[in-house]
């Protein structure tokens, strides 16, 4: 029986070493370990060199997002025994400036995401001694898919427009918009008319559907580009036809 | 007048999760020309508050009283949570959660359009908010893409506060080392918000994130503010073995049984009520944590438990439910146990332990978050207000998040518009805490010692849990006191091997352990000297609650580093509701 797997990890320490290079470490293989258990088991009894993200340890806080033989994946919830003989090698999120190691710089992102407006706009402010909004489950079930995103980041890394342009707003970002789009409550969908049809925005997508297959959330970004595509063209003609402050209306 | 340039603010809050979030909204609500701040060690929407499941508490319904949710919440606590702080909580818990729904939290509803609640333990009525068996998760994103909106929160990303910077006896920012690249910034500020969450990570077996260190917690206890009733920490009954992951309350709400080795409904041999076929509120699985988790002991020592490679356990039967049910209100649990446990509970038992799960003691604060350190306020999980007592109630601690992040976020900011100019001696006080950082953990080593952080934590481990676990006695508090008081010398001369600058994960590490260690010495000693038992407290050497003597918070007052904590008690707040036997069943 197989008692050890090899990681092999790509290491960046640029204060160190101008260049990436590989380093592999052997770790003992155990059947729960995901991935990020062998990275924490390197970090504490092998090297305390290594760096990388994480938190939650149970999929849901989207720090621990690499690429796993070439595929994005979360680390805490991909397995060793998945890769058996081995070696699994470990690269930082592909598209993305790497800080360190396995650290990615992902402040271009959280710019992005603010830019969506997502937040709720409602048609009039309402205080809370006017009670809640209604919702029935119907309309919860509209929008609830695209309140699951994790911000993981691994949709950034599958999608290939991402990789050429980095103006573009990505599956996360325009998925997360559209949640507020679809939300019973919200009445912000021109505002975000502005972005999503701008450069950069939804259009640049060429829905070749790799987000939704690396969502470990199943959020189904191109889903959800698809339909502001159909929104979006409406829209976007309507704007060219009319005054913008007519179609704003 | 000194500046800080760019890094000088009004209000700064230290932690990006429920708790800071919150406040961070209040202080910009509560004056829009005020510059508010949160900085967090990791990206506000990784938080703790993210793994959060099972719901939030607030009386929302008709057939529920503020009145009982009050009562639950002190005969919960054991009493010994501060019934003016309980009041408050549960009075402004529904418009809290109210504001929540109005910024866009996607709770889960009633077919008519209402806001849905379920059952929760220890709780008489069903008042628990939810959204699916992921609302931490929704409210950490609701409330930090509603943040997003207000132009006047500044975020400082990834930035990981070492101390606070204290002049004169009122606190005016803080230390800060920018992971990305190692520098050390003073963020000058005339009010801090503690909000850096719980520290679980002192025990082995959590539910809680590797971020769970209480840093906050330290910073304050270093600045000299209090601690109180630290020896109060929460085992949830129903945890993963191995990896410790939750499985929520809820599916004991919707209907979970507990089973023994021998497929027995063991809880009703332990004063909780009789078995029935339906959940009953306040009863059998829906009792309290601290109960549940003390009978699963009980249970392990009659050698009733099941025998597993990473600890004894007992089982959690939802198969009863049907598959429907299961997807509807718990995806979340069979998604983790058909990944983490590789089991389907539509058909299977789950193994489940108890775990170390929340920590009622904290940051000795006011009813608005106010410690005794001028400038200095908490909330959230790293504060104790204290509306949790000796015993936390499930889906009460969200809820805290937004009241009292709230009341913190208000009270910094009317604390920060009267307050002085910056000391001119800010800056020196920073280079100093910088140094210390430097000379501790950076400079070279003359004697190089064997230890590792690694190392430190496990021994660390390992005398939390056999010396201050779910039951306790002064021997074993006595041991793991003296072995945390020697770890906290050891751990001073760990040299690290990182000794780059960008993003260096060991020294933050070693931050944390440091911070851990002090926190574990606060917990012994608290312990030790609680000579009752009560709540989430056992005592097997003194199993009875003690009025006379005990009724009052534990405070421990930092002494030098590396001997045990100064120990003084405070009384209970207790306005209406008098002391009474806890019963459940
Ligand atoms: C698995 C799980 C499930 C739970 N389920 C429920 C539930 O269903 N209902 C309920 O009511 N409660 C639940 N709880 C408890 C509840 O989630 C927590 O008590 C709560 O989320 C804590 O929130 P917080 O805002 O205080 O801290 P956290 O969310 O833990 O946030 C702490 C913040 O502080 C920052 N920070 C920490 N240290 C530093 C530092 N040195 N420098 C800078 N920033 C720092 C972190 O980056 C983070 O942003 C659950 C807890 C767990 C573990
Ligand atoms: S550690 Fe949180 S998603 Fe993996």
């Amino acid at each position: 029986m197989q008692k050890t797997i090899t990681i092999q990890v790509k290491r960046y320490i640029p204060e160190k070493q101008p260049t990436p290079f590989y380093q592999d470490y052997e770790v003992p293989l155990e059947t729960k370990w995901g991935v990020l258990d062998a990275l924490t088991y390197i970090k504490d009894e092998l090297d305390g060199t290594l760096a990388f993200r994480w938190s939650c340890h149970m999929g849901v806080c989207g720090s621990c997002g690499m690429m796993v033989n070439g595929q994005p994946a979360l680390t805490c919830a991909t397995f060793l025994e998945e890769y058996l003989p081995g070696p699994i090698c470990i690269e930082p999120l592909d598209h993305f400036p790497v800080i360190r190691d396995l650290v990615i710089d992902t402040d271009a992102f959280m710019g992005k995401l603010k830019y969506v407006k997502p937040w709720l706009i409602p048609a009039e402010e309402r205080s809370v001694d006017d009670g809640e909004n209604r919702q029935t489950p119907a309309e919860l079930a509209a929008f609830k898919q695209y309140t699951l995103c994790i911000n993981c980041l691994l949709c950034y890394s599958a999608c290939p427009v991402v990789g050429l342009n980095e103006d573009f707003l990505g599956p996360a970002a325009i998925a997360l918009a559209q949640r507020y789009n679809y939300d019973s409550r919200d009445a912000g969908q021109t505002q975000r008319h502005d972005v999503l049809l701008d450069h950069g925005g939804a259009f640049d997508c060429t829905l070749i559907g790799e987000c939704s297959r690396a969502c470990p959330k199943h959020v189904d970004p191109t889903g959800a580009i698809q339909r502001y595509k159909a929104d979006g063209a409406m829209e976007f003609w309507k704007r060219l036809l009319l005054p913008r402050g007519a179609a704003k209306r | 007048m000194t500046r800080y340039g760019p890094d000088e603010c009004d209000v700064l809050i230290v932690g990006g999760g429920g708790a800071g979030l919150r406040a961070a909204i209040a202080v910009a609500e509560t004056d829009p020309t005020l510059r508010v701040a949160v900085a967090s060690k990791v990206y506000p929407m990784r938080s703790h508050t993210v793994s959060a499941e099972g719901g939030s508490a607030g009386v929302i319904k008709s057939n529920d009283s503020i009145e009982e949710h009050i009562y639950d919440t002190i005969s919960g606590g054991d009493w010994l949570c501060d019934q003016d702080a309980v009041e408050a909580f549960v009075n402004e818990a529904p418009k809290e959660l109210l504001r929540m729904e109005h910024w866009g939290c996607p709770w889960s509803r009633e077919p008519d359009g209402q806001v849905a609640v379920r059952s929760f333990g220890g709780m008489k009525n069903k008042r628990t908010w939810y959204a699916a068996d992921k609302t931490g998760f929704h409210m950490l994103h609701t409330l930090f893409q509603t943040s997003l909106k207000y132009e006047p929160v500044k975020r400082y990303d990834e930035y990981f506060v070492t101390s606070l910077l204290v002049d004169d006896g009122r606190c005016q920012g803080v230390l800060a080392l920018e992971m990305a690249t190692g520098q050390l910034h003073t963020i000058a500020a005339k009010s801090v918000i503690l909000c850096t969450g719980g520290f679980g990570k002192a025990f082995p077996f959590t539910t809680n994130a590797n971020i769970k260190t209480g840093d906050g917690v330290a910073l304050a206890y270093r600045a000299g503010v209090a601690l109180k009733d630290m020896e109060f920490v929460q085992y949830h009954p129903t945890g993963l073995p191995f990896t410790g992951i939750l499985i929520t309350e809820a599916t004991r709400a919707e209907g979970g049984f507990l089973l023994n080795k021998d497929d027995y409904r063991y809880l009703q041999d332990y004063n909780l009520g009789e078995p029935k076929p339906e959940p009953v509120l306040r009863t059998m699985e829906l009792g309290p944590r601290d109960r549940l988790s003390q009978a699963f002991e009980q249970e392990r020592l009659k050698g009733r438990t099941i025998k597993g490679p990473y600890g004894d356990y007992v089982h959690l039967d939802l198969r009863h439910l049907g598959e429907q049910h299961i997807n509807e209100r718990l995806p979340m649990v069979r998604e983790l146990c058909l990944k983490y446990e590789k089991i389907d509970p539509v058909t299977e038992c789950i193994p489940v332990r108890p775990v170390v799960h929340y920590t009622m003691g904290g940051i000795h604060t006011d009813i608005m978050g106010a410690t005794n350190v001028a400038g200095v306020y908490a909330a959230g999980e790293a504060a104790c207000v204290s509306i949790n007592g000796a015993n936390r109630l499930g889906s009460n601690s969200l809820t805290e998040l937004l009241v009292f992040g709230a009341r913190a976020g208000q009270a910094a900011a009317a604390y920060a518009k009267e307050s002085p100019d910056f000391s001119p001696r800010l800056q020196a006080l920073a280079d100093d805490a910088a140094q210390d950082i430097e000379k501790t953990w950076i400079a070279p080593r003359s004697k190089r010692s064997k230890d590792t952080i690694a190392g430190i934590r496990k021994e660390l481990h390992n005398q939390m849990e056999n010396g201050a676990g779910i039951y306790r006695d002064a021997k074993s508090l006595q041991t793991a006191r003296e072995t945390v008081l020697e770890l906290q010398e050891r751990a001073q001369h760990v040299a690290l091997q990182d000794t780059s600058y960008t993003f260096n994960t060991e020294l933050t590490a070693a931050i944390e352990l440091r911070n851990l260690l002090e926190l574990s010495s606060a917990i012994i000693e608290s312990a030790l000297q609680r000579t009752e038992s009560r709540g989430s407290h056992q005592r097997t050497d003194h199993p009875k609650r003690d009025d006379e003597k005990f009724m009052a918070h534990s405070l421990a007052y930092r002494t030098e580093y590396g001997t045990a904590p100064r120990i003084e008690y405070a009384p209970v707040t207790i306005t209406r509701w008098p002391p009474k036997e806890r019963v459940y069943g």
